[in-house]
């Protein structure tokens, strides 16, 4: 027997595989075996109804893909009322996503949530390409005050284990995740999908209708991993690799640069049963290496 | 809904730039109703990344046929699949048409858009039999860039449907669009009175559609096409601006998905 189990703040996730945020709905429970997979992080809700960005929301690019979504959603309260009963049968800890304008709205929605004990941590959303938030110029992901500020109210307004979700568009990742680490962060997603843009040449105008979008996929593993990296150097608390994880092989990778878990995010349109099949890669990994604990992949990239 | 690997019985070129494949699944012939659609796993790479959405041609108890045009790499790659291999397809999808009890149909197909047209051609033409009244007329038009793109004449004129072709350049039918041959047959007044509208094909034809039946007072569904990823309502990148409730909240904007409430909308829910 090996031991695929990993801890992420007070979260006991029986294997490393969560699924990303936005790229997982209860829809997928018909066609996959959801017990199976660590962990489900859910697509981000804010606290009033958004209706997202104009389309096109989707362009296909080499090996990856865009996205301008813009949070479409329709609020907590739609959230609380029809959205969670529908998943209390689901044996995967729940992870919920938050996004807000500030710290109030980050705090608010972090204290309603925490009522609920289906809610099993929290992802903050401080990296959504696709909006503006009200506290920073850009993302609050991208400053490093904002970031203190928000991270330290949401942790004041829950015991919920609450994880950080960061944006790789930044000059020094590090800096912000030991910010985020300082204000109370139980642990840190690494990280959202990179600014990016394709434009049709028969139209001269561009693929999506924000103009700009997020890219994910295979496209941006090698960006994120280093990502990974950066932020597992500077910080102690437990890291969630992201970023174009297709298979178990793309898992260790994230693991052995410091993430203690993974999410798969794009590669659930692609295959649904891809989370699931990271599990049991990953478990075929350890044994044919003689590996008993998969906590021992974490960080161990070897220098030289 | 599943997601199923199923063999290919065929896949064949039925016009220059066109492929038609047929699958084997049981699962997929008995559960698709027409309107609906498949996601199909077109590369085991990663290039191209995302699904096809490609839409039911032909439904039988043992499985499902597929028209589609070759526009890229994911259909260049699909239309170089042989028959005997296996091919990964999430589906049915989305919701398909509603075939009113009463009442003429007229189909309105646009270039590729004839796919979807014929599934529910058939299905109309057997639910008229099993009720055993007369069979409904079934009208269908067709446009096409020229005579080289017009699919499926055969096959809805062995249905018993009346075919109307129009093409761009004049190279078969009549010499303009599809809209063009709806206007003048319902000036004409050749259909009954609860004639019903169905039309599949690029939005600009839809929305001419659209227009044309609101003015006939004539219900009218029709099948849209968006850049999907998921295919199934979770990743939210398809959407099409539906109009809001005038009572309640007028200036909301309000945006449904082509995958999952649609790929068919009744036109008058749409803003075009």
């Amino acid at each position: 027997m090996v031991d695929l189990s990993v801890k992420i703040g007070k979260l006991r996730l029986k294997n490393p595989v969560m699924v990303a945020s936005g790229t997982w709905g209860i829809e997928y429970d018909e066609l996959t075996e959801t017990d199976l997979i660590g962990a489900v992080v859910l697509k981000t809700i804010t606290l009033e109804e958004r209706s997202g960005n104009l389309p096109p929301r989707i362009a296909e690019t080499a090996s990856g893909m865009l996205n301008s979504i813009g949070l479409e959603n329709k609020g907590v309260e739609d959230f609380i009322r029809n959205k969670l009963p529908a998943m209390s049968g689901l044996e995967a800890p729940i992870v919920v996503s938050i996004a807000g304008d500030d710290e109030k709205q980050f705090s608010r929605l972090a204290r309603s949530l925490s009522r609920f004990a289906r809610v099993n941590a929290l992802e903050v959303n401080l990296s959504c390409p696709n909006i503006k938030y009200g506290l920073s110029e850009g993302l609050i992901a991208q400053d490093e005050k904002a970031t203190y500020r928000v991270v330290k109210a949401v942790r004041a307004a829950t015991d919920l284990t609450v994880i950080v979700k960061l944006s790789p568009n930044v000059t020094d990742i590090g800096k912000i995740a030991k910010a985020a680490e300082a204000a109370g962060a139980d642990a840190l997603s690494v990280a959202n999908t990179f600014i990016a843009m394709a434009v049709d040449v028969d139209t001269w105008k561009p693929k999506l209708g924000n103009v700009t979008g997020g890219l994910s996929g295979p496209a941006i593993k090698p960006l994120s991993l280093r990502a990974v990296w950066e932020a597992a150097k500077k910080t102690s608390v437990p890291i969630i690799g992201i970023g174009g994880i297709m298979n178990a092989s793309d898992a260790v990778e994230f693991m052995l640069c410091g993430a203690s878990a993974v999410q798969v995010g794009t590669a659930n349109f692609v295959n649904p049963q891809t989370p699931a099949e990271i599990v049991k890669g990953l478990e075929i990994y350890m044994k044919k290496r003689g590996i008993k604990n998969i906590k021992s992949l974490i960080g161990s990239l070897k220098m030289g | 809904m599943k997601q199923q690997k199923v063999k290919i019985l065929k896949n064949e070129k039925v016009a220059e730039g066109f492929y038609r494949m047929r699958v084997a699944s049981d699962y997929f012939g008995s559960q698709t109703s027409p309107g609906q659609f498949f996601e199909v796993r077109c590369s085991l790479s990663t290039e191209p990344l995302l699904r096809r959405p490609l839409g039911a041609h032909r439904i039988w108890q043992g499985g499902i046929e597929m028209l589609y045009e070759v526009v890229g790499k994911g259909t260049s790659l699909l239309s170089a699949k042989r028959a005997g291999e296996d091919v990964d397809i999430i589906g049915p999808l989305g919701k398909g048409f509603t075939v009113s009890e009463e009442g003429d149909a007229l189909l309105v197909a646009g270039g590729i858009g004839v796919a979807p047209l014929l599934a529910l051609a058939e299905r109309i033409n057997k639910g008229a039999d099993r009720m055993s009244h007369r069979k409904k007329n079934i009208v269908v038009i067709i446009g096409a860039k020229t005579r080289a793109h017009v699919l499926c004449e055969k096959e809805f004129r062995l249905l018993g449907c009346e075919v109307l072709v129009a093409t761009e350049d004049g190279s078969k039918g009549k010499k303009g669009l599809a809209t063009d041959i709806l206007k003048n047959l319902l000036f004409a007044r050749r259909l009954a009175e609860r004639a019903a509208i169905y039309a599949c094909g690029p939005t600009a034809m839809l929305k001419a559609v659209a227009d044309i039946a609101k003015a006939g007072r004539m219900p009218c569904q029709v099948s849209l096409e968006e850049r999907m990823a998921c295919g199934i309502g979770v990743c939210l990148g398809c959407p099409v601006r539906i109009k809001s409730d005038v009572t309640t909240a007028p200036s909301a904007v309000l945006y449904k998905m082509v995958c999952k409430d649609g790929p068919v909308f009744n036109a008058e829910d749409i803003v075009w």
